[in-house]
């Protein structure tokens, strides 16, 4: 650690932020808005608008295929297991979930998909107490309330919303419920920013489909603007020409929402402000009592072992990083899931998904025409809007539909008889190609006392550290919940009647599959709340334990809710950044007692 | 006595402070910085090489350095170089000093500059590169005969029939803001015809090294440019490098970043005030459109060149090179998106008699200013790695003759000309072509700000 005799000791400052993504930016601003002086380390390269000018992202083989912007196996693997009697295997390449690397984080990459959580997501646990009869949760479900509430989050969306320039419509203005909108979602201080994106044909049918069903379609909340955008600190955002190339690519057009077109050129202005790229770090300090954070350790690109000094430290690196910094770190208490003790790495979640392609012989969906978040959702089956209790489980998932990429390698879909290679495939790609229309779930997934993180015991990274270890696998309640949103969406098949489809739902008895993309809302393991026994942080995403160190990042979910997490996460960051302002500044020490 | 004279000396102490900061301010309105700083070089050490029709001329070092720089120069002799462009030894300074527009400024505003840079500014020891020309040009004494010929010397004189918002106006623009020096047509001598709105050529516009510095005369019923904006449109612009039509390029972009961006709400103000006061000419430099183009999306119908564009067939090579170019962000109807996408229908710098800033912005790109009401550096790709001469000419061509654009046809050979004044790496391949991959080179890199925390060992 520090007492490394080959360490550069550098300049103290008054916090140090690890990792300069979406949360990382967010807290460089409102520190330096509150006069501290600020340095951020980034393990990556340095990423600006310019790296990503027409038309250097649309290269599907280098960013879809090599996944160019995305964290190496290499530097950052995990290794995964699916339950406590495996030994966990590192992912030698990138599947499941993609984080990202470099300046911008997963936040260049991202979809553009910007949900807030509804009130009833933030507080489960309450939710299931009044609403589920007593026995009816497992007893190996380890879901919690986040201890922060909707209402005490709003303003955080509503400005985190301004910044990004979302193009949506709102369902629910102060309680007013809006045609159009998302009759379902939490109270909104203010309309969405901008209006939302025009749609493709896939809308239009998704929509009346599902109208004629009884639900309510509203178009997906988009971080791909509809129209020029000036956000609240002067940066820009021009309007989305639907190149599709946004999930997996930096935004060739400045019209996808990210670090880089939304905070950093005007946070680099700032004089009390600096960064440094390519520089990973590896321990957080602390002093000798372990109560306080003296700084952290980073190895520089050069390899040089760098001791930085600072008064806070921000961990802002992604969920899963951040979780393994505390680990290698010290900082709280590991989570045994035998003895059910401990919280750092407590209540590892992932989301559950599942999909249906449909395919025509007659319409023409123009699949170029495309954008990450052009879609159109229903919300008519979340955790709080139907009697799930009756299905026998507690969850829900958002149903869409979404012409998301027109990306020539990948989007070749082909009917379930079709070959799978050769000239028979081939064929059924020209065949079908531009025929088709996608629908997917983005579901709840519960916390288990068996799905966790924790420190390889086996395998260690390049530095010597032990890799981050997942534990996850399926259970039950999800499955009956994936089953259950496969109902509905064939509902929405038989009336939009296709040639054929092709549907992908996990079933009783099926196992994390790491060989396929799923999602990278990869949530939990070092939670927030209001009991130190279950949480690693408390409500304002301080260390229960170093009162000098705020966890930033979906790490802090207490289970994975329904929406995407990317909303959540910048209010929660910002929410935290409120209390240091006002609170630990003018009085560093915990601001909740134990 | 010494218990109150502390007081006071902390008194002249704030004083002078604040004279500081004024000089500071005022240097900022003079743009000093632009001119007096080389590349790679500290603030006001000189040293950069400005191109002129008589040879290479470098900037002084103006920092208060005693061997060096001005240190020794007096009040007096601080006057003379600025307003008069005579240096402390007598000396005359080459024209390439706008001494000739610095000469309205008032007494007040020189001692303020005097004190900024004698006190507020870092001495710094440093020759820069000392200008020599070629004869005839290097016979200074001949300036003397230049200015008496060419030149007023009057401090501005506020005119009593105007606002006092005008009257500040013209002070910054003709004075210090030295606006003409560029956007005034000049001479057979290189003289400045015109300094102030009674001259009729005054802000008519000129050629800047081959670009368009478009009129600024903005009073008038319709036509391109300054003529067709708000005031606020003009103030955006200069606050922040970009307006609802377009943005900063060339030459002004610095001048933004350096200068206008800096400048108080109230003097911008009155200089958007001042350029909309004065009559503008038909057919003015960039702006002789015989109709206007509007950034509203919604009161335009669909053009001719909007509706093929849209269709998509039958398209000329310019008009597939424009879709697959230039479509994404300047879109079918050439119209752009507010402030960041710039409007391509009726832009000045597109219809340019001269075209070759069009063609040098296709081919190297360009990047608006950082400023503190906009902070982004957007930019627009450069595409000289990836279209022949042929194929920039066409793109070229199309847009100076699409939707309301009236502009002549651009040639292979007229593309070839620029292309030969670009550094080497920007066309020989694609510049950064996935820089965010992992071929580059690991090693650290250390953005520092003016007052982050500094470390030795980088």
């Amino acid at each position: 650690m520090a007492s490394n005799s080959t360490v550069i000791r550098k300049e103290p400052v008054d916090a140090v932020i690890v990792g300069l993504g979406w949360t990382g930016s967010i807290m460089g601003m409102e520190l330096t808005d509150a006069g501290l002086n600020v340095l951020a380390l980034e393990r990556g390269n340095d990423r600006t608008n310019a790296d990503f000018t027409y038309p250097k992202p649309a290269d599907e083989l280098a960013y879809g295929v090599r996944m160019e912007m995305m964290q190496r196996p290499s530097q950052a693997a995990i290794t995964i297991r699916r339950n406590l009697n495996e030994t966990a295997l590192p992912n030698r390449y990138l599947t499941s979930f993609l984080p990202g690397d470099g300046v911008g984080g997963a936040g260049v990459h991202w979809t553009g998909v910007l949900y807030r959580a509804t009130p009833v997501e933030l507080k489960l646990k309450s939710f299931a107490d009044e609403h589920f009869d007593k026995g009816f949760l497992p007893d190996d479900m380890t879901i919690q309330d986040y201890g922060v509430s909707y209402e005490e989050l709003e303003p955080h969306y509503d400005f985190f919303e301004k910044v990004c320039g979302i193009s949506g419509q709102a369902g629910n203005i102060n309680g007013q419920l809006i045609e159009g909108g998302n009759p379902f979602e939490g109270p909104r201080a203010n309309p969405y920013p901008l209006p939302p994106l025009p749609g493709t044909y896939n809308n239009a049918l998704f929509a009346q489909a599902t109208k004629n069903l009884g639900w309510h379609p509203y178009p997906y909340p988009s971080a791909n603007v509809s129209q020029a955008w000036k956000n609240p600190y002067g940066m820009q955002l021009g309007p989305c020409n639907f190149c599709g190339f946004c999930s997996k690519y930096g935004c060739l057009n400045y019209s996808k929402s990210s670090p880089q077109t939304c905070i950093l050129d005007a946070l680099k202005r700032r004089e009390n402000f600096a960064y440094r790229t390519n520089c990973e770090v590896t321990r957080v300090e602390l002093d000798s009592d372990g109560k306080k954070a003296t700084g952290v350790t980073y190895i520089d690109g050069d390899g040089n072992r760098v001791f930085q000094p600072a008064e806070l430290v921000i961990v802002a690196s992604y969920a899963l990083n951040n979780v393994r910094l505390l680990l290698l770190s010290g900082i709280g208490k590991p989570y045994d899931p035998v003895a059910n003790t401990g919280v750092v790495g407590r209540n590892y979640s992932y989301q559950m998904t599942g999909s249906i392609d449909m395919f025509f012989d007659d319409i023409e969906f123009n699949p170029f025409v495309a954008a990450g978040a052009n879609g159109q959702v229903i919300d008519d089956f979340s955790p709080d809007t139907f009697d799930s209790a009756r299905h026998g489980f507690i969850g829900g998932s958002y149903i869409y539909t979404a012409q998301g990429s027109g990306a020539p390698i990948s989007n070749t879909p082909t009917p379930g008889d079709a070959p799978k290679w050769g000239s028979g495939w081939k064929k059924a790609v020209k065949d079908n190609y531009g025929h088709s229309m996608s629908m997917g779930t983005t579901g709840t997934n519960m916390a288990y006392r068996d799905c966790y993180l924790s420190l390889d015991p086996n395998y260690r990274d390049p530095n010597g550290d032990p890799l981050l270890r997942m534990t996850l696998d399926w259970h039950d309640n999800d499955i009956r919940m994936t089953r259950f949103m496969r109902e509905r969406m064939l509902e929405i098949v038989r009336e939009l009647n296709p040639r054929s489809h092709v549907e992908g739902f996990k079933n009783f008895g099926d196992h994390y599959d790491t060989r396929h993309y799923q999602s990278t809302h990869n949530v939990g393991g070092a939670i927030m709340g209001t009991d130190p026994s279950t949480s690693a942080l408390n409500r304002y995403l301080q260390s229960w334990d170093v009162h000098n160190v705020f966890v930033m990042g979906a790490n802090a979910f207490p289970q994975n809710m329904q929406h995407n997490p990317t909303g959540t996460v910048a209010a929660l960051t910002y929410w935290s950044a409120k209390a240091i302002r006002e609170q630990y500044l003018k009085n560093p020490g915990p601001l909740m007692s134990a | 006595m010494i218990a109150w004279a502390l007081p006071m000396a902390a008194n002249a102490q704030a004083a002078d402070q604040g004279v500081i900061e004024r000089g500071a301010y005022l240097a900022r309105v003079g743009d000093c910085v632009a001119c007096h700083t080389a590349p790679d070089g500290k603030e006001y050490t000189g040293g950069l090489a400005i191109e002129s029709p008589f040879g290479t001329i470098y900037s002084s070092n103006i920092t208060p350095d005693k061997q060096t720089g001005i240190g020794d120069y007096s009040e007096e002799q601080f006057a003379r170089a600025v307003r008069d462009g005579v240096r402390a030894d007598g000396a005359h300074l080459y024209p390439a000093m706008p001494y000739p527009s610095y000469a309205k400024t008032t007494d007040a505003d020189i001692h303020a500059l005097y004190v900024y840079f004698m006190h507020g500014v870092e001495p710094v020891n440093h020759r820069p590169e000392q200008t020599d020309l070629n004869f005839p040009f290097n016979q200074r004494w001949a300036i003397a005969m230049w200015n008496w010929l060419f030149t007023e010397d009057e401090v501005f004189q506020p005119d009593p029939n105007r606002s006092d918002q005008l009257n500040r106006g013209a002070y910054l623009v003709e004075g210090l803001g030295h606006c003409g020096s560029c956007h005034t047509p000049r001479g057979f001598a290189q003289q400045l015809k015109g300094f102030d709105a009674s001259d009729e050529d005054y802000l008519a516009g000129a050629d800047l090294n081959d670009w368009l510095a478009p009129a600024l005369r903005g009073k008038g019923e319709s036509g391109r440019g300054v003529v067709d904006w708000s005031e606020q449109d003009i103030v955006d612009l200069l606050a922040t490098g970009r307006n609802a039509y377009t943005a900063v390029s060339g030459e002004m972009t610095s001048v933004v970043a350096n200068s206008t961006s800096h400048l108080n709400d109230q003097d911008i103000h009155a200089i958007a005030a001042y350029l909309k006061s004065i009559p503008a000419h038909t057919g003015q430099a960039g702006g002789s459109a015989s109709k206007a183009a509007s950034p509203d999306k919604s009161d335009i119908a669909e053009s001719g060149t909007e509706a093929k564009l849209a269709s998509a067939r039958d398209l000329s090579e310019g008009e597939r090179l424009y879709l697959d170019n230039c479509n994404a962000c300047h879109f079918t109807d050439g119209k752009g998106a507010g402030h960041i996408f710039p409007m391509l229908d009726g832009n000045s710098l597109v219809n340019a008699d001269n075209p070759t800033g069009l063609i040098h912005t296709i081919l190297a790109g360009a990047e608006m200013p950082s400023t503190p009401k906009a902070p982004e550096s957007v930019s627009m790709p450069g595409f000289a790695w990836r279209l022949s001469d042929q194929e920039v000419a066409d793109i070229a061509t199309f847009v100076r003759g699409a939707w309301s654009n009236d502009a002549a046809a651009v040639t292979a050979d007229q593309v070839a000309e620029v292309r030969k004044t670009l550094p080497e790496h920007s066309f020989s391949v694609s510049p950064g072509y996935r820089s965010t991959g992992r071929d580059q080179q690991p090693t650290s890199g250390e953005q520092l700000k003016g007052g982050a925390p500094v470390e030795d060992d980088q």
